[in-house]
């Protein structure tokens, strides 16, 4: 008769023991370069952190005494962003609820759907090619060529099926008995999606639309076919048709610089945008707990 | 059709005219012809699957909703075919309003509760009015006077039934029907409920749906009952069709099928 007592040596306790501890080892290894790359920009770019750097435009590469700031990349990135969202979040929104309220599960949507995954998928470069060649080569935009606005566009091919994505497991999330409840007193199809189940998944689909902001402010391939770069303060609504400057493109340029004064604007940059994806995804979390608060009154 | 002579000249509201369902090539329930009769509470007691919530669902076309499901035969309310491709759904529910097994509040405040019905039917009065009134009518309002502002989660599933109750009131519809409406609820909710349902009698006219055959004959003027039989191919599936259908007095005291004999003392179910 074996002892009830737990014994150490027996050889599913060892089994046991060396499973638990490899997996807690490789957890502890996949959250190393997280902290690793976090660390070091914070370090390397924290230290360039000045005022000047968000109110001056960057020096031309030579002079290595003096690199300016990043204003305009940083407004770029914001205006770029901004045009993004507002290209894709409707149309996100709207094929989300398409698939997830009208489509009756028939071929076409499983095509849609099929589809959102592929371009989620898609390199963003390839976004950027796509732009560059139905936008910027064929200067359909008021003859303009690189630009904030194609930059845009570039982006909101990316941040697309995120958007439809949470949209549409967002709404699926809501109770059949909602809608049931709005049509059973005589609503309209359309009144039950705008006031009653579009309402009650506001929470995923605004974390899932943040979170796609994040991933688009963050990229650079799409931005290098498109908006290009510059040097100059963005001043008003025509700088939109002209090449643009972004965060990412600023550190792809300045970290190949041979100047020192370069490339520590682009550590300042990194640092920045780092920052920035990790407050606007801490925010949504926040966002997310308080509006789940508000609701179970 | 048995009809009962005592209420004849009552008007009948909602007639089924040969209704057979299906759920894709499964026939649910078949040849179902049925009078309802405006002012009485009627209710459909039935074993599982014999099609009971299939044919309440079918009287104001929430089966719509459901893919593949299908209705042959006529649904007359009010001298109108409402399976007639120039009717408008929207149209019916609107007159004929619906109570579900499981409350389910509109997670908003329960004013807006009420008031989220009437306003989309276009009311216009007084909306405060409205909103007590209906909650009065389904006897909620006690409970609701004090925190009309707060959510409607934060009532109990009794008070959230009788909110949803008076939600479908404040359309003011001319039929009701009810989709077990106790079965989630506690005993005493359950019998607020059909308190509720005897006042709301004098002005609405009330099908329910009810596994609870006491719920039935305490709270109903005539009871139809569905019964499910194999097909006759014999492959095992089964489908539903109405066996009597009387005043619940003769349904429960002498009835003249031999299931319904059996079924209501409790022999199958």
């Amino acid at each position: 008769m074996n002892s009830l007592y737990y014994q150490k040596k027996l050889s599913r306790n060892v089994g046991d023991k060396f499973f638990t501890s490899l997996s807690v080892f490789c957890a502890l290894i996949a959250i190393l370069p997280l902290i690793f790359v976090v660390t070091y920009i914070l370090i390397k770019g924290g230290a360039q952190i000045t005022p000047e750097l968000f109110t001056l435009e960057p020096n031309p590469p030579g002079d290595d005494l003096d690199a300016g700031g990043i204003n305009p990349a940083l407004i770029g990135t914001l205006v770029i962003t901004t045009i993004a969202s507002i290209i894709a979040i409707p149309v996100g929104v709207g094929g989300g609820i398409y698939l997830a309220e009208y489509s009756k599960g028939g071929p076409f949507s499983k095509f849609i759907r099929f589809g959102v995954n592929v371009l989620a998928g898609v390199p963003s470069i390839i976004a950027g090619v796509f732009i560059y060649a139905l936008i910027v080569s064929t200067k359909i935009l008021f003859g303009s060529m690189y630009s904030g606005f194609a930059g845009g566009m570039a982006l909101s091919i990316l941040m697309l099926p995120t958007v439809i994505k949470t949209t549409d497991e967002g709404l699926k999330l809501v109770p059949n008995e909602l809608r049931y409840a709005s049509l059973g007193i005589g609503a309209s199809m359309y009144t039950t999606i705008l006031k009653i189940t579009l309402p009650t998944a506001f929470r995923s689909i605004a974390t899932g639309v943040v979170l796609g902001i994040a991933r688009a402010a963050g990229e650079t391939a799409p931005l290098i076919f498109t908006a290009l770069f510059s040097y100059y303060y963005i001043v008003g609504f025509e700088d939109l048709f002209y090449e643009m400057g972004s965060l990412a493109v600023l550190i792809y340029n300045f970290a190949l610089e041979p100047y020192d004064a370069q490339n520590k604007l682009a550590w300042a940059a990194s640092f920045i945008l780092v920052i920035s994806i990790l407050t606007v995804n801490i925010f949504s979390r926040i966002f997310a707990v308080f509006t789940e608060k508000t609701k179970r009154v | 059709m048995i009809k009962n002579t005592k209420k004849s000249q009552k008007k009948n509201i909602l007639s089924l005219e040969d209704v057979s369902i299906s759920y894709g090539t499964f026939e649910a329930v078949k040849n179902v012809f049925l009078n309802f009769e405006a002012g009485d509470i009627t209710s459909l007691i039935g074993p599982s699957g014999c099609g009971k919530s299939t044919v309440l669902r079918a009287l104001n076309r929430m089966n719509d909703l459901i893919p593949n499901c299908s209705l042959k035969g006529t649904v007359l309310f009010d001298g109108t075919n409402i399976y007639d491709k120039r009717v408008d759904p929207v149209e019916v529910r609107r007159r004929i309003g619906m109570v579900f097994q499981q409350p389910n509040p509109f997670p908003k405040s329960i004013y807006e509760n009420i008031a989220f019905g009437a306003r989309i039917n276009g009311f216009t009065g007084d909306m405060d009015e409205l909103v007590e009134s209906s909650l009065r009518k389904a006897a909620v309002w006690s409970e609701c006077k004090d925190k009309l502002n707060d959510s409607g989660y934060s009532l109990s599933g009794g008070q959230q039934q009788r909110l949803c109750i008076a939600r479908t009131i404040a359309i003011e519809p001319e039929i009701i029907l009810m989709d077990e409406p106790c079965s989630a609820l506690d005993p005493i909710s359950t019998l607020k409920i059909e308190e509720t349902m005897h006042e709301l009698k004098k002005n609405y006219t009330i099908i329910i749906v009810t596994h609870n055959m006491q719920q039935a004959l305490r709270v109903s003027d005539m009871t139809a009952f569905f019964n499910a039989v194999e097909y006759e191919d014999g492959d095992g599936g089964k489908v539903g069709y109405l066996a009597e259908f009387d005043s619940t007095k003769k349904i429960f005291n002498s009835p003249k099928e031999k299931t319904t004999q059996e079924y209501i003392s409790g022999k199958f179910g």
